[in-house]
């Protein structure tokens, strides 16, 4: 009814006026989409935090934690240097090829051991030695269990049983490759928060979403529009951070590309989803930061981004393992690391899914448009 | 209201919008307050008020972007929040008033986006051309100067070639050079038979656009006619404000000849006055037989303004 008469004024107008009333067919999905990537695309300071400043984070903590030929443990050894007996024992300890020591007074001795300098401090005695070390420290720890060695060989002790050994440090075990699939996460997190959450809030506080909705647009056009630039994002983000630790540090993906993407997705769509989640009431920028900072944080700190979550009591185990990054990171984890399979990861998978479906079937609900 | 008002003549090309009972209360207000309207089809009707006065809730009720507590309104013969609300949002334009357009897109992206939302319109460059921005296509909104901005939040209402056109506070905070570019494009959509519902607090635009004006205030409409047949209602064509140095007595002010009507406010009388010629001398010896001196003296020909202010005692932008 509404449309023939609609369609009826359409072709009297076109009688009129020629050429008016028809036009270029646009496809609004496509044209919110489009404008959802230049925006993002002419803000600069978004387009370093998403693409520039994990690489840098890549960088600098792949170069502060890189595994090379273990480093010397580094020894005082208490006493005068014009000691001799106290130059010899340090000059045993050095010749062995784990062990690096020198000679300092004992207040020089005791600074270098608090700040750091020197894993542990040898203090001869008449006959015999006393160690000084922090035993919370690892590299106290194996210092101390070294210069043990050392100094009990240099004084006749044998081995009981002959053993072999054979190094194995192979890209897969070391921080960076841990490190690499804990960052995708981190930046999927953030850039869906951020990304979704400011943007939705800016529009709403800017009236544009209440502009919107004065048009016939379908308001799940605007919501998709977000999803699909996310995936575009998305692609290249992940990208960016793996090209790099390729580069850089020889990173490799021992599972397949397929289940890694798939993965990604989901676990961009899943923080896509908690973004419009935050950002389905607030008017302001304030409102949106305190709410994103207070699910952001928890995840942060639990989710095992730099180190094992594993390392936090039993009991807030379960707790963390139902955040939605501890799930992406452990599965990307599993997959980039140790060649898993989508199937093996069902449980990390499950909760994924569980967070994005609830969050956007949430989001729809409670979202306003002015 | 005569029979022999053009609002008679246009009835018979229907009505494009009517609302009745209209009720919109808040927290701590009744924002409309029992409103009744009717714009006919190819008519440009104000909606004049001060601030606060319920311009802007009447008109997103009627947008369909406000619930009502109470009333109803029909718009293009349909009603909203029924099955059909979309196809109703491809007849009609909006131009919200405190929309700010996303700054990094520039203006055609704009228009391009909003064109992209409705099944038939005008050209993206049609339209931009409607509005005099040919020269700031391709330029961010970011870069755009307030008048610049406010004929794009008008693009983006024409691009669908709307039947009925929303405009609320169109030139609000503009110069007056980007005031009458975009009074001229209100016109000429006019012109091409459009309907447009307008707000506005500038009594001078409401005179110069408006086929009819209803006057609002505390959320009712207090008057409604022609701009012409509201100023004729006063009685008087001439407004006279003076200041003298001792106060007057009103009943005397009042019983001069042509008087209508006497206002103060503070200091200054303000008498509505049929014939200034008869008044203007009545009134200087009526201030000399009491013993005072003029202080200042204007007059000038009523407007809509000296209407409102004759209604409701106050100024229209004081309130």
């Amino acid at each position: 009814m509404t449309i023939s008469h609609a369609e009826a004024q359409r072709r009297e107008e076109e009688l009129r006026t020629p050429g008016e009333g028809k036009s270029q067919t646009l496809y609004p999905l496509f044209e919110l989409t489009a404008m959802r990537i230049r925006e993002f695309l002419r803000e600069k300071e978004a387009v370093f935090w998403v693409f520039i400043f994990p690489v840098l984070m890549t960088f600098a903590l792949g170069i502060a934690f890189r595994n090379t030929v273990p480093d010397k443990a580094l020894v005082a050894v208490e006493g005068s240097t014009t000691d001799s007996r106290v130059n010899e024992i340090a000059n045993v300890l050095s010749a062995a090829p784990e062990v690096q020591a020198t000679v300092l007074n004992p207040n020089e001795a005791a600074q270098a051991l608090r700040s750091g300098k020197v894993s542990m401090v040898v203090k001869p005695q008449n006959d015999s030695f006393e160690y000084h070390f922090d035993p919370t420290r690892p590299e106290s720890r194996s210092a101390r269990l070294l210069v043990d060695d050392v100094l009990q060989r240099g004084k006749g002790r044998t081995d009981v049983v002959k053993v072999g050994e054979q190094r194995i440090t192979e890209p897969g075990a070391r921080y960076v490759d841990f490190l690499v699939p804990g960052l995708i996460g981190m930046n999927l997190m953030g850039s869906g928060l951020w990304g979704l959450g400011f943007t939705v809030v800016i529009a709403r506080s800017r009236k544009i979403l209440k502009r919107f909705a004065a048009t016939p647009m379908r308001r799940s056009h605007y919501l998709f529009s977000f999803m699909l630039s996310r995936l575009l994002f998305l692609v290249l983000e992940v990208a960016a951070i793996v090209v790099f630790a390729w580069l850089a540090f020889d990173f490799t993906v021992r599972g397949s590309w397929v289940t890694v993407f798939l993965i990604t997705i989901l676990g961009g769509f899943t923080f896509s989803g908690l973004g419009l989640l935050v950002a389905a009431r607030p008017t302001t920028i304030e409102g949106v930061s305190g709410l994103m900072n207070f699910i952001m944080l928890p995840m942060w700190l639990l989710s095992g981004t730099f180190f094992s979550s594993e390392r936090f009591p039993q009991v807030l185990q379960p707790f963390i393992k139902a955040l939605p990054l501890t799930a992406l990171n452990t599965s990307l984890r599993a997959v980039m690391n140790e060649g898993a399979t989508l199937s093996s990861n069902w449980l990390p998978i499950t909760i994924l899914l569980t967070w994005c479906v609830v969050s956007f079937i949430v989001a729809l609900r409670i979202f306003k448009w002015q | 209201m005569s029979t022999q008002t053009p609002s008679a003549t246009r009835t018979a090309r229907g009505v494009a919008l009517r609302c009745s009972g209209l009720v919109k209360r808040f927290a701590d207000v009744t924002a409309v307050d029992g409103l009744d309207l009717e714009v006919f089809v190819g008519e440009c009707f104000g909606l004049l008020g001060p601030n606060g006065a319920g311009k802007t809730t009447t008109v997103e009720i009627l947008e369909g972007l406000t619930a009502a507590d109470e009333g109803r309104v029909e718009l293009l013969g349909q009603h909203w929040y029924t099955a059909n609300d979309r196809a109703l949002r491809e007849r009609i334009g909006v131009q919200l008033q405190e929309t700010q357009l996303a700054e990094k897109v520039t203006v055609a992206e704009t228009v391009r986006l909003f064109r992209s939302f409705y099944q038939r319109g005008h050209d993206v460059d049609e339209v931009i051309q409607t509005v005099a921005l040919e020269e700031k296509r391709n330029a961010r909104v970011g870069k755009l100067s307030g008048g610049q901005k406010q004929r794009l939040a008008v693009a983006c209402a024409l691009v669908s070639d709307p039947e009925l056109l929303f405009l609320d506070e169109p030139t609000t905070g503009l110069d007056p050079q980007a005031r009458l570019s975009l009074w001229d494009i209100i016109e000429k959509f006019r012109e091409r038979g459009g309907t447009i519902l307008l707000t506005t607090h500038y009594m001078e635009e409401a005179t110069r656009l408006c086929d009819r004006v209803a006057i609002m205030d505390h959320g009712k409409m207090i008057a409604l006619g022609t701009p012409a047949e509201l100023i004729e209602s006063l009685g008087a064509d001439q407004i006279i404000e003076f200041s003298v140095t001792n106060g007057l007595a009103d009943e005397a002010l009042t019983s001069l000849p042509a008087v209508n009507h006497l206002h103060r406010r503070g200091e200054v009388y303000a008498l509505t006055v049929a014939e200034i010629a008869v008044a203007l001398p009545a009134l200087l010896a009526e201030i000399k037989r009491q013993q005072s001196e003029l202080v200042t003296l204007t007059t000038h020909q009523a407007t809509l303004e000296d209407v409102f202010v004759s209604l409701t005692g106050r100024m229209l932008r004081d309130s």
